[in-house]
């Protein structure tokens, strides 16, 4: 899901998506502080065809029912997952056999039963990437598994 | 009476005349402005009620209100939305300077006013009412269209180059020789930039010795600085307004949140009585003669608008409709348009300019905000159909 960001001069900001059933919705923030939930029309989608202005408390107390049961969520998902799996951050060393190449073809996953989560890259953040990301030397790879599972893995960037 | 007896009442009958029309704008919907027009049409010479003692007050007043409207409108914009948008638009910006400028230069030039009257007429044909436009896209909920991003940045455009536009105009208008007024017009685009560049590098330093935790000290210490810098501007000709547009630039932030909200009712007083003083010097019986050119005018240049709407639209990747709804939200003219011809008549430009220039804001200021809410609903159905 692309959130699109844009600049509404002497006014604020709109921020809008899709969401994947076509539906299109933003949020216009006005530097007064007033924040304007907006729908799209489905006909006409460049129209807005409701809008619902909010006042601070009121955008806040929307966001609280909208936002606060899903950390909520996470935070429980977080807790039955924590026993025994370790996160780490490893490099893609420089001369790994995998520099260059699809992360399907290291088979990470039914090698160690480890699992590559996200890849950052000078500072950016690629999560959960596909069998077809392409490693480069250079990247941090953060691996969720066992102690084990993820030395494993440090081993197969190393030496393939 | 005692003179100063009869200067309030006349100033108290004008501004009380104003609240009430405003009122009634308010009830059918419309914006104020061609009423304000009309009202200095009939308090003024050959009126129904001329009104003579507070002529020179009212001026004054009237000046305030440039200075106002100018500084408030510099304030909705920083330095740095001002420069995205001049580079992301620009091509869009010059087709609406072309387009729209040349229906009143071409008028002029016809009528046989001279080039001088054609600069002024290219100004007042040019320039949307950021004012009423802003309004009709919040009255009618079109903020969060995907259209409305394109139409403010060619708003933000138009406002710069009225920056470069109104000193040029003013030394033009002083009719100095070709020789001297291309070293005014040298010394005022320098002035502009040397003013441009500091709000953009120091805002900061202007700011902080700006601001107060305290509504009157903050209000003194804004309304002092613009009009300090309107006087130094209009002493190198550059224009008060494009003086006091440039200091509300370079204040930004919260600061020029607050100092918005505290300024809006000052503003709101002074430009009605600019709008008044306008009509005041228009003399009515001149406005019938010129009526069916400037709705001739005022037909072209809707079309030229929304052709230029259209045009932006669709290079920002919009569909139809919203194509249509952006040139239409780019019609109505107003505060800027009676600026640049209250500048022209006060310089002497030509005797019918001043009526033209009225005759046209009449029609547009009320005829914009009128199209986008009547044209609305059909665009909705043509688009809804295809």
């Amino acid at each position: 899901m692309e959130v699109e960001q844009t600049a509404l001069p002497g006014i604020g900001l709109r921020h809008d998506f899709t969401t994947r059933k076509g539906q299109r919705v933003g949020v216009v923030s006005h530097r007064t502080g007033r924040r304007d939930l907006v729908i799209y029309d489905a006909d006409d989608p460049d129209a807005v065809c409701h809008v619902v202005k909010l006042n601070d408390e009121e955008a806040d107390a929307l966001a609280e029912l909208l936002g606060a049961p899903r950390i909520v969520q996470r935070l429980n998902q977080l807790h039955e997952q924590v026993e025994g799996l370790v996160s780490v951050q490893m490099p893609v060393p420089d001369g790994s056999p995998y520099a260059g190449r699809p992360m399907g073809d290291a088979r990470v996953r039914t090698r160690t039963s480890a699992s590559i989560v996200a890849v950052v890259r000078s500072g950016r953040v690629f999560a959960s990437p596909g069998p077809d990301f392409v490693f480069a030397a250079g990247d941090v790879v953060v691996v969720v598994g066992s102690e084990d599972t993820t030395a494993e893995v440090a081993g197969i960037l190393a030496d393939g | 009476m005692h003179h100063t007896a009869i200067l309030f009442l006349e100033f108290g009958a004008i501004v009380l005349a104003l609240g009430i029309l405003g009122a009634l704008a308010l009830r059918v919907g419309i914006s104020p402005i061609p009423l304000y027009l009309i009202a200095g049409l009939a308090f003024g010479t050959g009126g129904v009620l001329p009104l003579a003692t507070s002529d020179d007050f009212v001026g004054v007043g009237a000046e305030l209100g440039v200075v106002l409207l100018l500084l408030t409108l510099g304030l909705e914009y920083n330095a740095d939305e001002l420069v995205t948008s001049l580079t992301g638009n620009i091509r869009a910006g010059i087709v609406d300077l072309v387009l729209n400028a040349a229906p009143g230069a071409i008028c002029a030039l016809l009528l046989g006013w001279g080039p001088v009257a054609a600069v002024a007429m290219a100004g007042v044909t040019y320039a949307t009412s950021s004012g009423i436009t802003a309004k009709v896209l919040s009255d009618l909920g079109w903020i969060g269209n995907r259209e409305t991003p394109t139409v403010l940045s060619l708003l933000v455009f138009e406002d710069l180059t009225m920056a470069v536009y109104l000193p040029i105009l003013t030394t033009i208008l002083a009719g100095l020789s070709l020789a001297s007024g291309a070293v005014a017009v040298g010394v005022a685009l320098l002035t502009v930039s040397a003013v441009l560049v500091v709000a953009l590098k120091f805002g900061r330093f202007i700011e902080s010795f700006v601001s107060s935790p305290n509504n009157e000290v903050l209000l003194l210490k804004v309304v002092g600085l613009a009009l300090l810098v309107a006087g130094l501007a209009q002493q190198l000709n550059v224009s008060a307004a494009v003086g006091a547009f440039l200091v509300g630039i370079a204040l930004s932030g919260e600061l020029a949140e607050d100092a918005q909200a505290l300024l809006a009712p000052l503003r709101d007083l002074f430009a009605a009585v600019f709008f008044v003083f306008f009509g005041l010097q228009t003399d009515p019986a001149k406005i019938l003669p010129v009526a069916g050119l400037a709705a001739l005018l005022a037909v072209v240049s809707m079309v030229t608008k929304l052709l230029t709407g259209a045009y932006a639209a669709r290079r920002a990747g919009i569909g139809k409709a919203g194509q249509a709804r952006a040139g239409i939200a780019l019609i109505p003219r107003g505060e800027f348009n009676i600026v640049i011809a209250g500048l022209a008549v006060g310089a002497g430009a030509h005797p019918d300019l001043g009526a033209l220039a009225a005759a046209y804001v009449l029609i547009l200021a009320a005829f914009g905000p009128l199209a986008a809410k009547l044209v609305q609903p059909l665009i909705t159905s043509i688009a809804k159909r295809s």
